[in-house]
């Protein structure tokens, strides 16, 4: 089984992040499971959404403790939340970061992907500017960093989803794949 | 599709052609009735969506409209449901057969948005017949069930399908959708044998003397009675059309020579399906049954497993003050004509949301194995909370 965890703020899209996930597993032939823990229901609040994935129909309804993968939406999170805890030794973390930054202060053990979602979203006009809707971007970077989740039902299930917008989406999403990169320490 | 249990019920309200839905907002129900006006809106339903100022009003509307002949559906959850008590009794003594989701939520105070059985469980005596789900196909299936069962004429009663907040309500899972056509063979339009009709007098509702009122009360005692009967026989049917089934009134999950069986009710079930599993590869004999209808009561079915097994570890997520867990309190009276009683144990866990793990799961069925050696307790244990030795999550 696989068990993925998002962390992000409220109105960043990031439920919608994990069913994006749970969609396109289920089309490559996956049982699936996702599901969120809301804090308070309010824009900018910390939000968690979690997702797993496995080849046996998903009995446990109990919340993820020790997730393989970590998904950042929003990289101020990263003061202030724990977002590695549980993280599973060699565990993968990909998280929404500014494309020129490096990142650094963050603990070994663990394998740290980046894509700057929040410029590819902004860029293809997903969201307000001030407040671009980051969760199709950076589901394009998971099928990157994921071996078992493909890029193309990634988008098929973006297609699906998206209220509005959805070639733009969907090229988000392209976009980000290509051009997430891993970061060594 | 993969679908949240809300969206399952809302799926499951379509598919069974509900004329009538009257409903008021409230988390985490919401979902499903936005889902039922756009299917409204966009004409895919043929129903009159009534949106009302309160869910008093709500289950009224679907009295008024259910008396008139109309197939009605809402969807609540904690406050909600509380708040239509009073209603839910008209429903079930003017034998209306109202189909309802409830998405099980923790009462205030303190305010909690998260699951626990105490809304639902607090409704038990108001003549509805309760089913606890465990998955979001369930919720689907059981909807059409149960308008199914309850339409039938020696049944004639309300039913409350029971979705735990969050765990169900907002968790995506696969869902099959079956066609139309199908569930249309299965459950043919509500025709009810009396119902109010222009340029027709008679009488709903009205006042009865003293020396009529218990053969209405018998009555309805003999519906809810019947329906254990209905409920089985619709599965079956069920299954002969869709292939599905989910367990009649309370499913059985490896415990044929088990030593020790966990009895729970709701979506902590499917996860101790897992635990039963680990445990078994370990070679410790225990099981699970899961209390699906929980009105009416699987007595007959508890007895029969209760004669077998040398303990029943009853978990509530609920808490009848002064009493015990009200599952509890039901299973060891289904106890009690036994010659060879087995050790019964009450565990409350997992109130207001908080996680039941694999882990508390199985250490509850531990310490089970224990007691039952020692013979029958008489005891309720709150297991994870602070300052109690039974803190194992």
């Amino acid at each position: 089984m696989i068990e993925v965890r998002f962390h992000g703020r409220g109105g960043q899209g990031v439920v919608i992040a994990s069913e994006v996930l749970a969609e396109a597993a289920f089309k490559m032939g996956f049982e699936v499971s996702a599901f969120p823990f809301f804090g308070v229901e309010r824009r900018g609040a910390p939000v968690t959404a979690y997702a797993r994935i496995d080849e046996s129909p998903i009995r446990i309804k109990s919340s993820i403790y020790e997730p393989d993968y970590v998904v950042v939406l929003d990289s101020s999170l990263l003061r202030g939340v724990d977002v590695l805890e549980g993280l599973k030794t060699g565990g993968r973390v990909l998280i929404n970061y500014p494309e020129a930054s490096p990142l650094d202060g963050v603990p070994s053990g663990f394998k740290y992907y980046v894509i700057d979602a929040t410029s590819i979203a902004s860029a293809h006009g997903i969201g307000s500017q001030t407040a671009p809707i980051v969760n199709t971007a950076i589901m394009g970077g998971f099928a990157k960093i994921c071996d078992k989740i493909d890029i193309e039902p990634i988008l098929e299930s973006i297609r699906e989803i998206a209220p509005v917008k959805v070639e733009e989406n969907v090229a988000a999403a392209r976009e980000a794949f290509e051009r997430t990169r891993e970061v060594s320490l | 599709m993969v679908m949240t249990g809300n969206y399952a019920s809302a799926y499951g309200a379509k598919l069974s052609r509900a004329e009538v839905i009257a409903a008021y907002p409230i988390t985490p129900q919401t979902s499903i009735v936005e889902k039922l006006a756009e299917f409204v809106s966009s004409g895919e339903l043929r129903a009159k969506f009534i949106p009302v100022e309160s869910e008093h009003s709500a289950m009224a509307a679907c009295v008024a409209a259910q008396t008139a002949g109309a197939r009605t559906y809402t969807a609540t959850s904690s406050h909600g449901l509380t708040l239509m008590h009073e209603v839910l009794m008209w429903a079930s003594g003017a034998r209306l057969p109202i189909v309802i989701t409830n998405v099980s939520r923790a009462m205030a105070p303190p305010w909690s948005v998260w699951v626990d059985h105490m809304d639902s469980i607090a409704q038990r005596d108001t003549g509805w017949l309760q089913f606890f789900c465990q998955s979001d196909q369930e919720v689907l299936d059981t909807i059409i069930m149960a308008y199914k069962a309850c339409e039938s004429r020696s049944v004639m009663l309300p039913a409350m399908v029971i979705e735990d907040a969050f765990i169900l309500s907002h968790t995506s899972e696969p869902v099959d959708v079956p066609d139309q056509e199908l569930v249309d063979s299965f459950l043919p339009a509500y025709a009810p044998e009396l119902k109010i009709e222009v340029g027709k007098a008679m009488g709903f509702g009205s006042l009865v003397k003293p020396d009529q009122y218990m053969e209405f009360r018998y009555k309805a005692m003999q519906g809810m009675e019947d329906a254990r009967e209905r409920i089985l026989s619709v599965e079956k049917e069920f299954k002969h059309i869709f292939g599905r089934e989910h367990g009649g009134l309370l499913e059985r999950y490896r415990c044929d020579d088990a030593e020790v069986v966990l009895v729970a009710a709701g979506s902590v079930a499917s996860t101790a399906k897992d635990v039963v599993d680990a445990m078994r590869a370990k070679g410790v004999r225990v099981g699970l049954a899961r209390i699906r209808a929980f009105r009416p009561f699987p007595h007959q079915e508890l007895r029969a497993l209760g004669s077998k097994v040398d303990g029943l570890a009853v978990l509530d997520r609920s808490y009848t003050f002064g009493a015990a867990g009200a599952m509890f309190t039901e299973v060891k009276a289904s106890m009690y004509s036994l010659q060879r009683k087995p050790a019964v144990k009450n565990y409350i866990a997992g109130l207001g949301g908080r996680d039941i793990t694999p882990r508390t799961l199985e250490k509850i069925l531990e310490d089970m194995l224990v007691v039952s050696k020692r013979g029958a307790e008489d005891e309720v244990e709150w297991v994870d909370v602070a300052g109690l030795p039974r803190r194992w999550r």
